[in-house]
């Protein structure tokens, strides 16, 4: 069913609630003089909007806001990770040393508004919404990475940042006029009815594919749009850049997967996926997939600094994230949303131990960690093991079992050669992970370096996300199931 | 005593969780405490020895639980005559390597942990019958190897320790390739051991073909064949001697079980064309590339490792050879260089703790000094050499007569190695321990009542199947019959 605007605001409690949570934030930042107090409430506000998300899971499926936004449960699973990692950030963020002082008002405010962009991103039915909502993450996300004041490279992060976005948002706008222009419309369903029925030229849909896939390659930091990725992930606070990396990057793949399956793509009877004959945009997703993962996990080999280690890491989970979409089936769509999740709990933890590291020694290089194991952070030690392990995607880890799913929907669709690559870049990723973690536990302290130590509120996430590691690499079936569930794209 | 195979591979997991609280400076709480955990499983073992049907070729001691139904995964376990030698190895080596590593002192419980956490993956890698549970077991035992190996190992261990795992990892990733290939490639799709192999005969020649090679590389790492052998001196080199220890008797007989297990039994057309070039000639390669290696080594430690390369060259050519005694040789020569091999590296170890070096010239006239350490280090030089009437020579000679019948070139060439192994040995056993005795080591200490306690089980197993073999030969005739007539049926 197809909502007006006053109907649909029964539908969007989630975003009203973050809505008020924002303002609230702004408002109390007038008077509180104690501003760790505004991160909890945003983090309270956020928490709100989690449980509204959840509540409005069963309901029925429909068009809001005259068919701008879709409501189901694809939309949902995608807000519940967004909910979740803007948790995971304003925890981080109050036990962070670089987000402190007067302007924290305006950085929970931001980052909640974030939050909220990503909600849109999720449920956008509309070409203009798809822009307005990306365009608003990336606005923020901007300011955000560059809010550490006095740091030159938080700064050199936020202007490459808006650079790069801003020109790969103007490809990205072009490309959907050019949509726009050939099917007559900007909602997804009736580009859908138009492509599949009418004729319009292959070329020009191709052209215009490629160029709004920039605009989606930019956000999710494939190659070759992901050259803003090491510098903001290095120069960002570190709460930011776990967010921008799990955040930003689901934002990125739910509004691809929305815009290029249900909009270009037409679903068969059997769980696969046919495009518009002439149209080859798998293939050049694939060589894009493989590409990624490759340079992602070559460059990270020779990096020192641990945030840009984990950017190309990040790098390089597109790339296999990728390999999910390519393969026009369920299974593979099913497999990224999956991932998505196990990718949550790995990265977040992995920059929660960079920031815990970062607290009581100041360093973010490799050489920092030398021998953390023996010098009082064993505990931050071994979590860092196990998520770096489950990043690679060893069992019995989270992380092996994200990859074995979308490895099976790979070989089941019968891309040998993507799957060899995939396994390849797995055996390459192992060697710099192994690095951080031989520097941690192998490599001995000799004095030199500050002890480390874990406050209470920074361990309980950390121990709590790799308990989730470990317990998913053995017992996953809520999720898996949680997944298929929310594989439904509200058509009409 | 239905859930005996469960026991044998969680009971190692119970005992981690348990060291694992204890506190960090109770180093002999945490050492006996490990201990008492392997004697369950050793004594399982023993009662598994004594009621194995010898007559069934097939699974025993079966267990089928779900596990993940929407992916068709279970828990599916069993032991049958090609795995029961290596579970009986597996309980007894554990229990043995904990008392040969008294000797560590630096983070006492996290050595013991991963340890158990090692022993009950090797276990599991052998008792599993459901494919995706094998290669979790495969991949569970990387985690602890490159830890054990990385922290208390030697001079090169982290060099050796991240080969070791890149190495390994490569090839698992291929296995992972090739059992979802075969995982789709049956409707209703299943990881089911069992009915892989039931299904042999529904695979393409191609899809054979190409599955057999890319396991085979995953096996043939561990084996390890040449070319993919070169982890093996550093890591062995390098792991501290329980480690070594482990990592040669078990770990290396992964890679041959695998290949009689999956590529044997579910891939047979494939077998039959390519065993000849991967896996006698390679075999046979082997064997002598591993004999002239080790006469070149100066250290020790890594005459032993090359000596392994060597003698599981024996069992390849085995395998390869289609006949009973070859396979049957094949598998006992597992089985045999598992405790001959274990031997040799805890020797080592005994004169390492005390001398602190492995070189081979640094030594000599060991014997005066250290009579009874020389006596039991001569049995297991005599055995690796395959002296008659010590158990080597009985698999040796096995897989000798059984390759014979079908190459009889390779053979040749297999047996002419026996004279480079003598040649290596028998200098070595000079330089160290005859002759002129080394003013630096004139009064080195005896080998200790705990040292011998965990030579002396092995050396007794080493003299008694050199006698009488049919003990360990009942055990796999009746499956390894079975599997050679379904190989050859498809040749």
């Amino acid at each position: 069913m197809s909502l007006d605007s006053v109907h649909s605001l029964g539908y969007i409690l989630p975003e009203i609630l973050l809505v008020l949570t924002i303002l609230a934030v702004f408002i109390a930042d007038l008077v509180v003089t104690e501003k760790e107090r505004l991160g909890e409430l945003a983090l309270a506000g956020t928490a709100l909007s989690l449980l509204a998300v959840s509540r409005l899971a069963g309901t029925p499926d429909a068009w809001l806001f005259s068919k701008m936004v879709v409501h189901d449960p694809f939309a949902i699973f995608f807000k519940v990770i967004f909910a979740l990692a803007a948790m995971a950030a304003i925890w981080m963020s109050l036990g962070s040393k670089e987000i402190k002082g007067p302007n924290q008002g305006e950085y929970y405010g931001l980052l909640v508004s974030s939050t909220l962009g990503m909600y849109f991103m999720a449920s956008a039915s509309n070409l203009l919404m798809a822009y307005l909502s990306l365009e608003f993450v990336s606005l923020t996300s901007y300011v955000l990475s560059g809010y550490l004041r006095h740091n030159r490279r938080s700064g050199e992060a936020a202007l490459k940042y808006l650079i790069y976005g801003g020109v790969a948002s103007g490809t990205m706008i072009y490309g959907m006029s050019w949509l726009f222009g050939l099917t007559g419309s900007m909602d997804f369903a009736q580009i859908n009815a138009a492509l599949m029925q009418g004729d319009p030229g292959k070329l020009a849909v191709f052209i215009a594919v490629v160029l709004t896939l920039a605009g989606f390659g930019y956000k999710i930091s494939a190659v070759p749009f992901h050259m803003w990725a090491p510098d903001v992930y290095t120069g960002a606070p570190i709460p930011i850049t776990a967010f921008l990396s799990v955040g930003s990057k689901s934002a990125g793949f739910a509004l691809l997967m929305r815009v290029f399956y249900p909009a270009l793509s037409h679903a068969g009877a059997d769980g696969s996926w046919q495009f518009l004959p002439g149209v080859d945009w798998p293939q050049l997703v694939l060589v894009l997939s493989m590409v990624t993962m490759t340079l992602g996990n070559l460059s990270a080999l020779s990096q020192r600094n641990l945030k840009r280690l984990l950017a190309y890491s990040s790098i390089a989970h597109a790339g296999y994230m990728l390999m999910g979409f390519v393969v026009l089936s369920n299974e593979g769509l099913r497999a990224m949303m999956f991932y998505m999740v196990v990718y949550y709990l790995m990265n977040i933890g992995a920059f929660l131990v960079v920031m815990i590291v970062a607290n009581s020694t100041g360093r973010e290089d490799i050489d920092g960690y030398r021998g953390l194991a023996w010098r009082g952070g064993a505990a931050p030690a071994v979590a860092m093991a196990i998520f770096l392990f489950s990043l690679t995607g060893l069992p019995p880890l989270a992380g092996f079992v994200g990859k074995f799913y979308l490895f099976a929907a790979v070989i089941r669709q019968q891309f040998y050669f993507l799957a060899l690559v995939g396994v390849l870049n797995s055996v390459i990723s192992l060697y710099y992970y192994a690095r951080v973690v031989r520097t941690m536990f192998l490599d001995f302290p000799d004095g030199s370096e500050a002890p480390v130590t874990v406050s209470l509120h920074n361990g309980a996430l950390m121990w709590g996300l790799s308990a989730a590691t470990i317990v998913m690499g053995v017992y996953w079936a809520p999720v898996i199931a949680l997944a298929d569930r929310s594989l439904q794209f509200f058509k009409g | 005593m239905e859930h005996i195979l469960t026991y044998m591979t969680f009971i190692p997991i119970a005992g981690m969780v348990v060291v694992l609280c204890l506190p960090s400076a109770a180093h002999n709480l945490i050492k006996w405490t490990a201990a008492i955990t392997t004697v369950p499983p050793l004594l399982l073992a023993i009662w598994l020895f004594v009621n194995f049907d010898r007559t069934q070729a097939g699974f025993q001691f079966v267990e089928h639980h779900a596990w993940i139904p929407s992916f068709n995964i279970e828990y599916f376990v069993g032991v049958d005559g090609i795995s029961i030698t290596m579970v009986l190895l597996t309980a007894l080596l554990s229990f043995l390597c904990m008392f040969a590593s008294w000797g560590i002192e630096k983070a006492v419980k996290g050595y013991f942990a991963l340890f158990l956490l090692l022993d009950a993956a090797m276990m599991g890698v052998f008792v599993s019958l459901d494919f995706f549970l094998f290669y979790i077991f495969w991949e569970l035992m990387l985690l602890p190897m490159y830890f054990l190996i990385g922290i208390w190992g030697g001079p090169r261990r982290e060099y050796a320790a991240i080969k070791f795992f890149l190495y390994t990892l490569a090839g698992s990733v291929l296995m992972l390739l090739a059992l979802l290939a075969l995982y789709f490639s049956q409707t209703p799709h299943t990881f089911d051991m069992t009915k892989l192999i039931a299904a042999h005969a529904t695979y393409s020649h191609t899809f054979q073909t190409v599955l057999w090679l890319a396991l085979f590389i995953g096996f043939a790492i561990k084996i390890p064949a040449f070319p993919f052998h070169t982890w093996l001196p550093d890591a062995h080199v390098e792991a501290p001697t329980a480690i070594s220890v482990i990592l040669a008797g078990i770990l290396l007989k992964m890679g041959t079980y695998g290949i009689l297990r999956i590529n044997f039994a579910m891939l047979p057309v494939a077998t039959g064309e390519l065993a000849f070039y991967c896996l006698g000639a390679l075999g046979a390669f082997n064997i002598v590339y591993g004999a002239l290696c080790a006469m070149a080594q100066k250290d020790l430690k890594k005459l032993v490792a090359y000596s392994s390369i060597s003698h599981m060259g024996y069992v390849m050519l085995g395998m390869a050879s289609f006949t009973p005694q070859g396979i049957q040789g094949a598998v006992l020569q597992m089985f045999n260089h598992g405790t001959v091999t274990a031997m040799l590296f805890l020797l080592v170890g005994v004169i390492y703790d005390r001398a602190h070096h492995r070189d081979i010239e640094g030594f000599g006239g060991l014997a005066s000094v250290m009579p009874l350490y020389t006596g039991v280090t001569g049995l297991a030089f005599f055995a690796a050499l395959g002296l008659p009437g010590l158990s080597a020579f009985i698999s040796e000679v096995l897989v000798l007569i059984g390759a014979w019948q079908r190459y009889p070139i390779l053979t040749a060439i297999g047996a002419s190695a026996v004279i480079l192994t003598a040649g290596y040995i028998l200098w070595t056993l000079q330089r160290v321990f005859l002759g002129k005795v080394n003013e630096k080591y004139a009064t080195l200490p005896e080998i200790s009542g705990r040292e011998l306690f965990t030579l002396a089980p092995l050396a007794v197993i080493v003299v008694i199947l050199g006698f009488y073999p049919k003990v360990v030969l009942d055990l796999m005739s009746a499956s390894l019959d079975s599997l050679n007539q379904l190989v050859l049926s498809s040749l």
